[in-house]
């Protein structure tokens, strides 16, 4: 009874429907979230069960979002911002980053920031400009914030009441292009911890790591990979800071390689700072290189050509392919 | 415009007659730099002498704390000082309005307006030192943390009070800024979420005249009071250096927003009589004479010109608070050059409420680290 079938944006609405419903502190801010339920309806229907108050239709002002979410935090309240796109986060960035991610530090923990901030990030659903970024490496740079991503209906039911009710600001990135993708949640479950990685695919050539709207394309990959014979093993990163590799670690040990892949520019991304752990943790198990599939280091470019920009199915198994070669 | 508009002398009308000081009525002043109690149509105050005296004594032992800090700053003992000095009456006019369950949100020169509210001026001068970033509890206080990003601290003021409201509480908030935030764009953004949600949060500009070197004339073509209207709550200016008017103009806007009348403007229109900070040189973009003509209207002399002539205290009195003053100084000094220099590992405390197995083993790292050079000296 307790199982259904939910997209990853129904699963987020019914996740947020139980965390207001068990605790009156928390409050949803954002731009269209109220009366129109979110440009994606991930709020749809919750202003109008929980009040104004709670879920807030808030001015056009994303840095006004962040900066009154943290005088809300410290009065008590757990706000869930919604940035409407991922590229309009950068308004509210200096709040983000000198003041959310601080204040616990600053205050020596006299203040709590419990805040969410959720993303819908990624391109590939044809967009104009500022509507298909990657930006989480910007925040898992910063000390003071964590970053999950999730990448499917149970994690993104769980994962947002999880956050919610963790102490720290979290910027939860959701894969807008995958808001569809339909899986069973069974609500009465016992979540896995937030911030753990898991292997979703067992596999002993290759070790190749992805997060949020990635996972489905690995997977994808390895099963394309899986015909010619090729076993891949498939980490969901889901924690991007902090990054759990503990089963990473153990995997590449046992694989000798590594890909990882995400829509972001390579340069300075996430798989920059996990490739050096990796050489650090796996330095005598590894046959080949890290490998990096990502974004090319251009602004993400015009809908018509975001098929050969973002990673595919092929991109990862030419990848898979240079590290076997080695 | 250019600077020399800035500096034109206007009309000489009693204890308005030099640079940067607007005509009356722009101006809301209940005392005069000579000393002489004045009304105004709009604002009153009633104090019984024991409150004047005690008004007397915050801007003097405030005063004393600053000029000490300076003078520990040059004597190597501080990092930095941020100065108030001539804007004393604004910070303590603003802070003695607050009722204790209110809030203050501050920049990083509201020494007067901590003072108001009990936070140790040592804790204050931790975080000037180097010590801290934050220094006091801000929630036992009422008093925010300082705020160095410009006009970051309104946003939080605006959402504080969106709290407050949702609460039914019946207190207030009070944001401090600067005439140069004004130009920022998340204080316009505050002041349209405290229009559109009507919240309960009093903004308080010191207009001081300079954002380090730029004068008003670089941020507004208005007088800033004025840009209230559009944000569509009312804005008043008050003479900064009267303790008197800012006292009654600040009480009567919480009042306000404690009511349900939602916020206000305040322009308390003052002056910087010292340098930004002590790393700042003002003698390069301002004149002397503009400074002079602003020490005739000190905000402590006209108080204790008044006092004086009023009878309402007397020469034991203000040799009182000297001597309180002079105890108040040293306090600061010894407490300062006596304060010790936090362990290596505070910079990994409460980095996270829930601190992550990362930054443990980080911290572990650099505890060995640490730890090798007294094996190695050993």
């Amino acid at each position: 009874m307790s199982t259904q079938t939910l997209t990853i944006g129904k699963a987020l609405n019914l996740g947020l429907r139980r965390v207001m419903e068990d605790d009156a502190k928390v409050m949803l801010m954002g731009e269209d979230i109220g009366r129109l339920g979110g440009v994606f309806r991930i709020t749809d229907g919750l202003q109008k069960d929980f009040g104004e108050d709670r879920v807030v239709d808030t001015p056009l002002a994303e840095a006004g979002i962040l900066g009154t979410a943290v005088g809300l935090a410290m009065r008590g309240y757990r706000p869930v911002c919604e940035i409407q796109f991922d590229g309009f986060v950068f308004p509210a960035y200096n709040q983000i980053v000198t003041q959310v991610a601080k204040i616990h530090a600053r205050s020596r923990g006299k203040l709590a920031m419990p805040i969410v901030i959720r993303i819908p990030f990624g391109g590939g659903i044809g967009a104009v400009e500022h509507h298909s970024e990657s930006p989480e490496a910007y925040f898992g740079h910063t000390p003071g914030l964590k970053v999950v991503a999730v990448s499917n209906p149970v994690d993104a039911y769980w994962g947002i009441q999880q956050a919610i009710a963790h102490p720290d600001p979290i910027v939860f990135l959701e894969p807008k292009r995958r808001y569809w993708d339909k899986a069973e949640v069974d609500t009465a479950a016992t979540p896995d911890p937030l911030f753990a990685s898991r292997v979703v695919r067992g596999g002993d050539d290759v070790t190749v790591l992805a997060y949020g709207p990635m996972v489905k394309t690995v997977l994808q990959a390895a099963e394309a990979a899986a015909e010619e014979g090729r076993s891949l093993e498939v980490v969901d990163l889901r924690t991007l800071s902090p990054l759990d590799l503990d089963p990473v670690v153990e995997s590449v040990r046992r694989t000798g390689r590594c890909v990882m892949v995400h829509e972001a520019p390579v340069t300075l991304g996430l798989g920059a700072e996990i490739a050096a752990r990796i050489t650090e943790e796996c330095f005598h198990s590894l046959e080949a290189p890290v490998l990096r599939v990502g974004g090319y280091d251009t602004p993400y470019p015009p809908s018509k050509l975001e098929e050969e920009y973002l990673p595919d199915l092929d991109r990862v198994l030419d990848a898979v392919d240079r590290s076997l070669e080695y | 415009m250019s600077v020399s508009s800035a500096t034109e002398v206007v009309d000489p009308v009693p204890g308005a007659g030099a640079p940067h000081l607007p005509r009356q009525p722009d101006l809301v002043q209940l005392l005069t730099p000579e000393g002489e109690r004045v009304e105004h149509p709009d604002y009153a105050i009633d104090l019984d002498d024991q409150q004047l005296r005690e008004l007397y004594r915050d801007l003097v032992l405030v005063r004393r704390w600053d000029v000490e800090a300076t003078a520990l700053q040059r004597q190597g003992e501080l990092g930095i000082w941020a100065s108030l000095l001539g804007q004393e009456a604004a910070q303590v006019g603003a802070g003695r309005a607050l009722q204790p369950g209110d809030t203050a949100f501050p920049t990083y020169r509201e020494h007067g307006v901590a003072w108001t509210r009990g936070v140790d001026p040592l804790h204050v001068i931790s975080l000037f030192r180097g010590v801290d970033n934050g220094g006091w509890d801000p929630v036992a206080t009422g008093f925010n943390l300082y705020t160095v990003v410009i006009g970051a601290q309104c946003l939080h003021a605006t959402g504080y009070a969106m709290g407050v409201q949702r609460d039914g509480s019946e207190t207030a908030v009070l944001a401090f800024l600067g005439d140069g935030a004004t130009s920022q764009g998340e204080v316009n953004e505050a002041m349209i979420w405290a229009a559109s949600f009507s919240a309960p949060v009093v903004f308080f500009c010191q207009n001081n005249q300079y954002a380090i070197s730029v004068p008003l004339e670089r941020q507004s073509r208005v007088p800033l009071y004025q840009r209230a209207a559009g944000f569509g709550f009312p804005g008043v200016r008050v003479d900064g250096n009267d303790v008197l008017a800012v006292l009654a103009v600040t009480r009567a806007a919480l009042v306000a927003a404690r009511d349900g009348q939602g916020p206000t403007f305040i322009e308390a229109f003052t002056y910087r009589m010292g340098a930004h900070t002590t790393s700042d040189d003002p003698t390069r973009y301002r004149l002397a004479s503009e400074l002079e003509e602003w020490k005739l209207r000190d905000p402590i002399a006209r108080v204790k010109a008044y006092l004086s002539r009023s009878g309402t205290a007397d020469q034991d009195f203000f040799d009182a608070v000297e001597a309180e003053a002079d105890e108040l100084a040293v306090r600061i000094r010894r407490g300062t050059t006596e304060m010790p220099d936090p362990p290596g590992t505070a910079m990994f405390d409460q980095v996270y409420a829930e601190q992550t197995p990362h930054l443990a083993a980080q911290q572990a790292q650099f505890e060995a680290y640490q730890a090798s050079f007294g094996e190695a000296s050993e």
